[in-house]
């Protein structure tokens, strides 16, 4: 006997089977590989606009498109065609990251992909770019594993290794004997530095005092403050990102902690200069020295304050600011917007005129670049040493 | 006084004990010839879908079994438990730990699928169990933020963890290199138990007694229903699902960052559980796929619009349809829903 | 000696700060039963429109005798504003509903909160310092035992554990003292019967959020000068308030605040003793440790399940 089917259940079922086909039909696999249309170049970037790390990624973010406007302004690459960054926002996630990219290579065909700033995202990224041939190019992610996913994985800032050694180095260098380390656990970056001046540093004379741990979402750190202080150490290396160091030193001072801290280019920022007398007397390594009167540095910042209402620019802006212009260069040398010979250019970029240094792909597609070591005084910066990369 | 969600007791009582059309054995065999079909499917997609559509379909299936499982223990149970990405954490860990170190190759793989998810499901169970037992006096709101504290605590012990033995996890930089060896294949078929284990067990004599416990608790012990056994059954169930859906993410994914493991992801669970109507099946189905889904289109609005969108519609949602989607009905029911007794607010 | 002392002033003064948090929550749960999720954005919103205001103060250059208590009241206000139309649109329509709508709705517009402060034109993501309002100087200082430096309190520190001394004070006056707070108690202790006598409990409601928010804002203030603003600052306080709010006893005001310097007391001790990285997690344990032996709390007395 035929039954009619009870009305909600029609409903729903055909809607249900609409949908699936209507799914099916828009879902089909387009032709593998990028597409160049006309006179513009997709060129992808992922970052972490919102979430919790929102303010790098957007650093990040705005110093590519400065950089991307500048070079289309100035008549775009490869005799006139300009390049069209196609941005997602990963949420400061890692598994969205891997969507973002995903959805950049298959539904956006870009030729390359530049991001990210968190070595956890970036590693989540490349492994998808590596499994397309798209090149990869991070501005910021310092973890060393991220460029040993594949031969079409780039950076364009120094590693954790050598960060963290050049810090030991200059500690040894500075007499300091006895040192705390105060790290960031939830941080990559933190860790790999602290790891990397642990291992250097043992090799000198001196000895790790304390060894303390804080979270970047910690608003207070006198407790771990507390127990560095009884260690008594010359000096305390704190390779964190500026909001949190800031707030360290002040409580620092507070507590009556008088010796030198010392860290990574995670300290580069305006934040940190505000901060006047606690920060005096404190080092950190970094990219570029404000005042260094390379043209490329002093026009970027002014420009940069042009376009973002008189915004200072952190490491990350002058990171991705680079990661653009390299990406242009590379798309110029390699003569054609095709991902394998972009990834062939970029591995042969030969001494680059970075704003934030002279950069040079090695063979492990990491950048050599020379760091140079600042020193904190009454809020301004004075060059204490630059190193050029081994 | 009840804390549970509006339901319709007497059409389900009717439901639960009417006789099935179909018989068990055929229902068995069809679900066995969905399972086999899915194969040809994954293999047909992989070659000519959308990468990126395919990979939005994987997610939302891992979400599908996160909203059921833990439909199970929120809204079949009456348990408002904001831990549930803890219990993924776990069967992610367990699972990606496992295979990074183990690197199965050839016909291990498959081997090393079904066993890895299973461990990681008994894991996450058990956690659910060291969850379950101690809340048990706990109601409501006092629930919800006791298995929020129990998240967190999950997410600083695995921050705080680099290796166990020789198993590396990674700490706070999160575990990378896990072999991507799931697929929509896998993802499916566990979806498929998934759904299949809770939809029998809450329509079944035992479902009744789970949500006898979400209706009221003592009158359900004085009908002599033991509620700490259901109770504990729901969280070890639910969680055991969580920790299977934990681990197929882990082995998809490839890396696993233990900060996508913490309150904001169970939080984005029960979303989808209270969008789809508390105790609905079904509902958790559609409310995981829209939800998983929706984000994605919605990318030409730049993030912070879309999370300011989500959360509007969530507010909108509960004060004009706190049932959700679908209440507790399942999709076909034909019966109309029955307006409960107006809750007073204090007693 | 020296270690445990300074660990002490330390805790109490982040203690300070989560019991004036806390004191929002319990009363709200009191009157309805409900944990305002909310509330922790509330003490951000406080910092952020501290932040404007102090901005503004400074460009005039007026003192800080003038700017504090000006930057302390519109932060006041502003949150106070905040509270009831929070209340008013979001928790009143739901009066009625089964708790768990309006949790989860408490949640929404916490999320809400979240995110319209990280859009750029209300305050973006970036954490921001306050312009300097108080130069941070230790007031006291004292040595102790054979210790090579000596304890000391800043006056940051004295700032925030006065501020809530004084300000738990007022509130207790409120609600014991007043026939608003009598009201009040009214209210949290049977919420039909006290309609039943003739109180709008619609005002007392609006009135016990509007105080609670006003706490919040003078906590988020404090923190804002103390650390920094950024718009995530109130999720972890927020949480951690609630923790100390139901170790305390929830519903209970002294609760409250007994709770919040406890838990400060415990999150400072359990970093400088055990770990720094379990600091975070000390009070998820305490929380869980008090809901299994204590479940009313430390100053509540068990109250038995009616049926």
């Amino acid at each position: 006997m035929v039954r009619r089917l009870p009305r909600p259940l029609a409903v729903s079922s055909s809607l249900l089977l609409g949908l699936l086909v209507g799914l099916l039909l828009v879902s089909c696999k387009k032709q593998p590989g990028a597409s160049v249309s006309g006179n513009e170049i997709p060129v992808g970037e992922f970052a972490s606009l919102t979430g919790s790390t929102a303010t790098f990624g957007q650093s990040s973010h705005e110093g590519l498109m400065l950089a991307v406007e500048q070079i289309n302004a100035a008549g775009g690459v490869l005799g006139g065609k300009t390049i069209r960054i196609i941005y997602e926002d990963d949420r400061s996630e890692q598994a969205e990251a891997t969507t973002a990219v995903q959805k950049l290579i298959s539904r956006d065909r870009v030729v390359a992909v530049i991001g990210e700033v968190a070595s956890s995202r970036s590693l989540a990224g490349a492994t998808v770019c590596q499994q397309y041939k798209i090149p990869m190019l991070s501005p910021a992610s310092t973890n060393p594993a991220v460029t040993r996913v594949g031969d079409y994985i780039f950076r364009i800032c120094f590693t954790d290794d050598f960060q963290g050694t050049v810090g030991a180095q200059f500690a040894n260098k500075q007499g300091w004997k006895r040192v705390a380390v105060f790290t960031d656990v939830a941080n990559d970056y933190s860790k790999g530095l602290a790891a990397a001046f642990r291992a250097e540093y043992s090799r000198g004379a001196g000895t790790i005092v304390a060894e303390e741990s804080y979270r970047a979402e910690d608003n207070d750190f006198k407790a771990q403050l507390t127990t560095i202080k009884s260690a008594n150490p010359d000096a305390v290396y704190l390779p964190g990102y500026y909001g949190d160091v800031v707030k360290i030193l002040v409580q620092a001072r507070q507590l009556g902690i008088t010796v030198p801290f010392f860290g990574g280019d995670g300290w580069d920022s305006e934040e940190t200069l505000k901060l006047g007398a606690a920060a005096n007397g404190c080092f950190f390594t970094t990219h570029y020295h404000p005042d260094d009167p390379r043209p490329e540095v002093q026009k970027f910042i002014a420009d940069y304050k042009a376009r973002y209402n008189g915004k200072v620019p952190d490491a990350m802006a002058i990171l991705g600011y680079d990661a653009g212009r390299v990406i242009a260069d590379a798309i110029n040398r390699a003569g054609r917007p095709e991902p394998a010979a972009i990834r062939d250019a970029l591995a042969q970029t030969n001494n680059f005129p970075g704003a934030s240094g002279v950069i040079t792909i090695d063979e492990n597609r990491n950048a050599r670049k020379p760091i140079v070591i600042l020193e904190l005084q009454n809020g301004t910066t004075r060059l204490k040493d630059s190193i050029a990369p081994q | 006084m009840t804390n549970g969600p509006m339901t319709a007791l007497p059409s389900e009582s009717r439901l639960s004990l009417a006789q099935p059309r179909v018989p068990v054995w055929v229902v068995n065999l069809g679900l066995t010839a969905l399972l086999a079909v899915l194969w040809p499917i994954d293999r047909l997609m992989a070659e000519y879908m959308d990468p990126y559509f395919l990979r939005i379909l994987v997610l939302i299936g891992i979400n599908v079994m996160l909203a059921v499982s833990l439909n199970l223990i929120n809204g079949i149970t009456g348990q408002f438990s904001l831990g549930h990405a803890g219990f993924m954490a776990i069967g992610a860990y367990t699972t990606g730990t496992i295979m990074h170190y183990w690197r199965p190759e050839g016909p291990m793989i498959p081997v090393a699928i079904v066993a890895l998810l299973i461990l990681g499901g008994v894991f996450a169970s058990a956690a659910g169990l060291v969850i379950g037992i101690p809340t048990l006096r706990l109601r409501g709101d006092y629930l919800a933020i006791a298995t929020l504290g129990f998240g967190e605590i999950i997410y600083t012990l695995i921050i705080n963890t680099e290796y166990i033995g020789p198993l590396r996890v990674g700490g706070a930089s999160g575990l990378h290199g896990i072999p991507i060896v799931a697929n929509f294949f896998w993802t499916y078929a566990g979806v498929v138990v998934c759904v299949v284990c809770v939809w029998r067990i809450a329509y079944s004599a035992k479902g009744m007694a789970f949500r006898a416990v979400r209706e009221d608790e003592v009158a359900a012990a004085a009908m002599g229903i033991d509620t700490t056994y259901y109770k504990v059954s729901a969280f070890v169930i639910g969680a055991f699902f969580s920790g299977v859906a934990g681990g197929l993410f882990a082995m998809y994914q490839g890396n696993l960052d233990p900060a996508g493991f913490r309150f904001m992801r169970s939080f984005e669970i029960v979303v989808m559980v209270v969008l789809g109507g508390q105790g609905s099946i079904t509902g958790s189905i559609l409310a995981a796929a829209i939800l998983t889904y929706l984000p994605e289109q919605l990318r030409f609005l730049s993030g912070v619009w879309r999370m300011i969108f989500y959360s509007i519609l969530l507010i909108g949602m509960m004060l004009l349809r706190p049932g959700g989607l679908l209440g507790s009905r399942e999709l076909w029911w034909t019966r109309r829903r029955i307006e409960p007794p107006r809750h007073p607010v204090a007693s | 000696m020296h270690d445990l002392l300074q660990q002490l002033v330390n805790g109490l003064s982040i203690g300070a700060v989560y019991a004036l948090i806390a004191l929002g929550y319990t009363m709200v749960y009191g009157v309805l039963r409900l944990i305002n999720f909310a509330h922790g954005e509330v003490y951000m919103s406080g910092a952020v429109v501290g932040y404007y205001v102090a901005q503004a103060t400074t460009q005039h250059n007026l003192p800080t005798w003038l700017a504090l208590p000006i930057v302390f009241a519109s932060a006041m206000l502003a949150c106070s504003v905040l509270g009831f139309l929070i209340e008013f649109f979001a928790y009143r329509p739901l009066r009625h509903s089964p708790r768990l709508v309006a949790l989860i709705t408490a949640i929404g517009m916490s999320l809400l909160l979240q995110n319209v402060a990280q859009m750029s034109s209300v305050f973006g993501p970036t954490p921001r310092r306050m312009p300097p309002l108080i130069e941070p100087r230790v007031v006291i200082s004292f040595y102790v035992g054979q210790a090579a430096s000596p304890v000391t309190v800043s006056n940051l520190d004295l700032l925030s554990f006065g501020l809530a001394m004084l300000l738990m004070v007022v509130l207790w006056w409120i609600v014991t003292k007043t026939r608003t707070g009598l009201a009040l108690r009214a209210v949290s202790y049977r919420f039909d019967t006290a309609s039943l006598m003739g109180i709008n409990t619609n005002r007392i409601i609006s009135f016990t959020f509007v105080l609670g928010s006003a706490l919040a804002a003078v906590a988020g203030v404090v923190d804002a000068i103390r650390y920094d603003v950024k718009p995530l600052m109130g999720l972890m306080p927020g949480l951690k308030a609630f923790v100390a709010a139901v170790l305390g006893g929830i519903g209970s005001i002294p609760g409250a605040a007994v709770g919040g310097m406890l838990i400060g007391l415990l999150e400072t001790m359990a970093k400088g003793y055990i770990s720094s990285a379990y600091g975070d997690a000390a009070a998820f344990v305490v929380l869980i440790l008090i809901l299994l032996i204590r479940p009313s709390g430390l100053l509540a007395s068990p109250a038995a399940e009616k049926v």
